[in-house]
């Protein structure tokens, strides 16, 4: 039998590795490669020349990067200023003084459109790099938050400038050592609205007399928070939007005052993201996107006359512009093009020597992403643009200086302005293009294994779990070479005609060809399969009593509820709130399971007395068996003194109520989680006890808190153990909190004076070596089942002691005020073992969905979403000096689906234990 | 026999639902800016009296269960201040399951009790009407196969109803479509309403299509 089984394993675990293969070649499609450019670590090109004109002996002189325009730039970023917070009535109402610079200052404005997301720091990246951040991004820079790739902060900071900056510390993670001065303010605390703000306009007034710096960068946060919490359309922005403007006219009115006659300042306005109606962000709603970008310099022409409507432009036309303004090399990745009104006051010749930098840079990062850049029609706009570029040069070098040059320059111009048009939106493109043709192939092989799986569903519950995998017939044989050829086929005419890089294409013919067989013979094992159900089917069906079967309440709520949170996923809003789903769904289990309870308990005597006697011996045996392994503290102390008789039906109905007030007790301890940490998108600023407890005047509960977590991992955990393991559980959990302490998180109780915060190595590794060492205890035992006894009671035991140890694992792992969640596990695995599933008897596929879905639900109340901002990176550096690769994301993954994998390793042990009863 | 009483529960049920149209409509007529989800607390108020005066009235004329036995009026009282209890019991419980389900335990509370009155007011009070303060009989009641006449089916089939309406209705919440309906505790106390109508509406049409199949144990 058990070589059966192995056989019903083996083939699930082979079409599991298939599905991974599958979505492994499907998210290679998914997430296409980001235009990217060699780091900015490698050597860099020097800059291009000026075409050189046709003809001989004619060389341009201009071959450095041009001067800069400005001496001193200003970039105040206010935070969710959508543009008509500028350009709106609510912009001429409280913001009189950009009104005026706009309407009729020597200013250009424009509308920026954010590509979303639209969160603060992709778009920082943006405006600073000028690429666009991709979602892969996140994932391969998740151990670094610095900003690696080339930008403009980097160049400046190389090119000797000198930058300050005051604001949202994303900006001082983004560039660490990069500003000779900052004061970063976390943006953590929404309610708060003024604090943000003056912490950073308190700097101002010394820094602008000073003269000691190039860039000043200003970000404020406070009308972002102000629109989190009450939207747009709220009293207190008119307040902050005047607020914005004095300050503005301060660095204004400053800047002119200090402008002497070689250089003009500049001050450039702009905001990262709008907001919503709402006034939430991170969408692609209109009032998200757009974002006024202001600039404001005595270089330009006065204006007479009102701009009828600003321009639109991109956001990540700003670093290209800027770099240009400070006479800078042009960010490699930056995908935007130059704002040329910026540059307008400039000679035709310098015009056109910043424009042919940008096109050079952008047809640069072109051929580096596309094998087929020359068919690119921005590339060739370019070529074209470039040739009467030299053209021009040299009519302008032979002296020629008149009204002819000048209409040939602006045609020149207008011709690289179309070529920048073009390539950059071709390169923008490319960060949203999917590998279509990967990710079909990993769709196919996908629902194949998929279908596969749910057509063997009936053998693998039936008796003998065992499946016959048929390939040999030989009608298929011929339909699976048919099918090979044609899906060979298809392969070379999708790859031939591709125009874009496909990762699939660009696997070697072998892997292509084997791919296609898998994908012919899912098909064809598919195929047998149906037929094979559609013959049972014509047979008259053999014991009628099968179908008899009737669906239980549980049933009906399991089914539907996994349909339901399958169809779910269907929209955004359930995805973001997908913990909801999930919470809503074990709640229902447990009323479910309640009613269940009751029936079992209550209608004992009008049930159908088999039915009734079974149920009422498995009550006895969680009676006996508590007595027996006298886990409950209760019966052991009452069978010691001897009352056995008196005492069994007094355990009897004390069980019944406890196993009644189960249900109760999980709720209530969800309802708890629930509440410890806010999640999701909508709802994830309201306060919670987890931002309770971090705050740094609620030490002293969290150290308690914490104290008594640990004491209840530990008697929750210990009761299956060997003596070893629950020393070495006991020593490892004061490990855990002494860690703890060295990092400063949590206070020993005689210690008051501010002790100095160590990185706590010492003891996360002392940890360590109790994890490992249980962890090997179990392996040991697990392995001593397999190889010498069947005795299956080792195995458990086995499993029970790795399962411990990877608790103490997240104990260390889990942030203090997470240490609830680990308890409440522990206590509702617990208390349904033995109250309710045992006594209940569900079979074993019931059992893995409610575990799924416990474990789903847990992973959401570690304070995890689905979005990658609520991973906790620094479970990676626990115990570790430095970022170690490896390490770091296995303990990172670990920390982040502790709840999931718990879960699952207690399915395992549950469903060993049950197999040894 | 059985027809007339499927016809009697029919014109009780449709009876029940158009007072719950009535409690919709009626009052904006004598209460200025009233509207279901302007003043949905109002709402909740007036729809939860009309549905309990109704049932009990029509549970004092119809007397489906009729007792062989007469009682002495103190045992009346006593029952009456039983039902009371266990009205109001239910009202916390449903309140707590609600809590549970992750409603604000400290914001809002008038709001999520008035919605378990309302639910109470769907589930239990109708028990307490037709099978009086015993627990036990509710629970034979909602188990398989444990109704003993067409009364009790019905009552099965509203309480199922409304609750499962309820339940339905929360799914709206977390969708980000900014409606006024989706703020707590609109929907889920329109879905509870839709699905008690559709309950009070389905139940004589099922009773009526499966009566060859019902045959129920006498007591």
């Amino acid at each position: 039998r058990t070589r059966m089984r192995l056989r019903s394993g083996v083939f699930a675990s082979s079409c599991l590795l298939v599905q991974a293969l599958g979505v492994a070649l499907f998210l290679r499609g998914f997430f296409p490669v980001p235009v990217r450019s060699v780091p900015r670590r490698e050597a860099r090109a020097d800059p291009p020349a000026e075409p050189a004109p046709p003809g001989p002996g004619m060389v341009s002189n201009w071959t450095k990067i041009p001067p800069p325009l400005f001496k001193k730039v200003v970039i105040v970023l206010i935070d969710a200023l959508r543009d008509d917070f500028v350009f709106g009535p609510k912009g001429k109402q409280f913001m009189p003084y950009t009104t005026q610079v706009v309407e009729k200052g020597t200013s250009y404005s424009f509308i920026a459109e954010a590509k979303p997301p639209t969160v603060t720091m992709p778009r920082i990246k943006a405006l600073m790099t000028g690429s666009i951040p991709g979602f892969i991004d996140v994932v391969v820079n998740l151990n670094s938050p610095a900003l690696l790739h080339d930008n403009l902060i980097w160049q400046a900071k190389t090119a000797g400038k000198r930058i300050i900056f005051y604001g949202d510390d994303t900006w001082v993670k983004l560039f660490p050592k990069h500003f000779v001065e900052y004061d970063g303010t976390t943006s953590f605390f929404v309610s708060d609205f003024t604090e943000v703000d003056d912490n950073v306009t308190r700097h101002l007034d010394r820094v602008l007399k000073r003269e000691d710096w190039d860039l000043l960068i200003l970000h404020y946060l406070g009308l972002d928070h102000i629109g989190h919490m009450t939207g747009p359309n709220s009293p207190l922005v008119g307040p902050k939007l005047r607020e914005m403007d004095n300050i503005l006219k301060k660095i204004h009115v400053s800047l002119l005052s200090k402008e002497e006659a070689s250089l003009p300042n500049l001050l450039v306005v702009c905001g990262d993201h709008g907001m919503s109606e709402t006034g939430s962000h991170g969408g692609s709603s209109e009032g998200e996107v757009h974002t006024p970008l202001l600039f404001i310099s005595s270089a330009f022409g006065k204006r007479s006359a009102p701009p009828a409507q600003p321009e639109h432009v991109q956001q990540t036309d700003l670093a290209s512009t800027l770099a240009i303004g400070l006479g800078l090399p042009i960010s490699r990745n930056s995908v935007g093009h130059l704002i040329l009104p910026v540059v307008g006051g400039k000679t035709m010749r310098e015009q056109l020597r910043f424009v042919h930098l940008n096109g050079f840079q952008l047809s640069r990062l072109l051929q580096e992403n596309t094998p087929a850049y020359e068919k690119d029609p921005g590339y060739e706009h370019f070529k074209i643009a470039e040739k009467s570029h030299g053209n021009w040069i040299k009519l302008y070098l032979e002296g020629n200086n008149s009204e002819i040059l000048l209409n040939l320059g602006k045609k020149v111009l207008k011709q690289y302005l179309e070529a920048l048009k073009t390539l950059s939106s071709s390169l923008s493109k490319q960060v949203a293009q999917y590998d279509m043709y990967s990710m079909m192939v990993g769709t196919v092989i996908i629902m194949e294994v998929l279908i596969l799986l749910l057509l063997s569903v009936p053998k693998a519950l039936s008796k003998q779990a065992q499946f016959e995998v048929p390939l040999s017939p030989p009608l298929f044989s011929l339909l699976f070479y048919l099918m090979c050829l044609m899906l060979c086929a298809v392969h070379v005419i999708v790859c031939t005609s591709a125009e874009s890089l496909c990762y699939f294409c660009s696997m070697s013919w072998l892997t292509a060809v084997g791919v296609m067989m898998l994908i012919s013979a899912l098909m064809c094992g598919i195929l047998s399969a149906v037929a094979k159900i559609l013959e049972n089917y014509r047979l008259p069906p053999k014991n009628p009593v099968a179908s008899s079967y009737s669906w239980s309440e549980i049933d009906v709520l399991i089914l539907a509820g996994t349909i339901g949170h399958v169809l779910s996923l269907g929209a955004s809003s359930f995805i973001e709130e997908e913990h909801q789903t999930w919470y809503f769904l074990i709640n229902t289990l447990c009323l479910v399971l309640c009613q269940e309870l009751c029936r079992n308990n209550f209608l004992l005597k009008e049930c159908d007395p088999q039915q009734c006697t079974n149920v009422k011996r498995n009550f006895d045996s969680i009676g006996e068996s508590s007595e027996c392994k006298s886990i409950d503290i209760p019966a052991a102390s009452n069978s010691k003194l001897g009352k056995a008789t008196s005492s069994s039906e007094f355990i009897k109905e004390s069980n019944k109520w406890i196993s009644l007030a189960t249900p109760w007790i999980i709720l209530i301890c969800c309802r708890l989680l629930r509440s410890l940490n806010q999640t999701g998108v909508q709802w994830a600023h309201r306060p919670d006890f987890g931002h309770w407890l971090t705050s740094s005047e609620h030490k002293s509960e969290l150290s308690f808190l914490a104290v008594v977590s640990l004491l209840m991992i530990f008697f929750l955990v210990q009761r299956r153990c060997s003596l070893v393991s629950k020393i070495a559980m006991a020593l490892g959990l004061l490990g855990v909190y002494s860690y703890r302490a060295a990092i400063g998180n949590v206070t020993f109780p005689w210690q008051h004076g501010g002790k100095d915060i160590s990185k706590g190595i010492t003891e996360a590794r002392f940890v360590y070596v109790f994890v490992l060492g249980i962890v090997f205890t179990g392996t040991k035992d697990l392995l001593k089942s397999q190889v010498i006894s069947a005795d299956s009671s080792t195995k458990s035991t086995g499993l029970w002691e790795v399962y411990s140890g990877l608790v103490l694992l997240a104990a260390l792992l889990f942030r203090p005020h997470n240490l609830p969640v680990l308890v409440f596990c522990l206590l509702i695995q617990t208390m349904m073992t033995k109250y309710i599933w045992i006594p209940l008897k569900f079979d074993a596929a019931q059992i893995t969905v409610m575990h799924y879905w416990f474990g789903q639900a847990f992973f959401y109340f570690q304070g995890n979403s689905n979005g990658i901002a609520t991973v906790d990176i620094s479970a990676g550096f626990v115990g570790l000096d430095s970022y170690v690769e490896i390490p770091a994301i296995f303990l990172t993954a670990f920390a982040t689906y502790a709840g999931p994998f718990l879960w699952a390793i207690h399915l395992l042990c549950y469903l060993s234990s049950e197999v040894s009863r | 026999m059985r027809e007339a009483e499927v016809r009697r529960l029919l014109a009780a049920n449709l009876l029940c639902a158009l007072a719950i149209v009535l409690a919709t409509l009626g009052p904006a007529f004598f209460l200025d800016g009233f509207s279901v989800l302007g003043t949905h607390l109002t709402w909740l108020c007036v729809c939860s009296v009309c549905v309990a005066t109704l049932n009990i009235i029509l549970h004092l004329v119809l007397k489906p269960n009729q007792s062989p036995k007469r009682r002495s009026f103190g045992h009346k009282i006593s029952r009456f201040l039983k039902c009371c209890i266990y009205f109001f019991m239910s009202c916390i419980l449903f309140h707590a399951i609600i809590v549970l389900y992750g409603a604000p335990l400290i914001e809002l509370v008038t709001e999520t009790f008035l919605f378990a009155v309302l639910l109470s007011t769907f589930t239990t009070l109708q028990c307490l009407c037709l099978l009086g303060p015993n627990i036990q009989a509710w629970i034979r009641v909602f188990s398989k196969n444990g109704a003993m006449s067409i009364w009790e089916s019905s009552l099965q089939i509203t309480s199922v109803c409304s609750i499962l309406g309820a339940w339905f209705g929360a799914f709206p919440i977390p969708l980000d479509w900014d409606r006024p309906w989706q703020v707590w505790p609109i929907s889920c106390s329109l879905g509870a309403t839709f699905g008690y109508m559709a309950g009070l509406i389905i139940a004589p049409l099922w009773i009526h299509w499966n009566r060859k199949q019902l045959t129920y144990k006498s007591r």
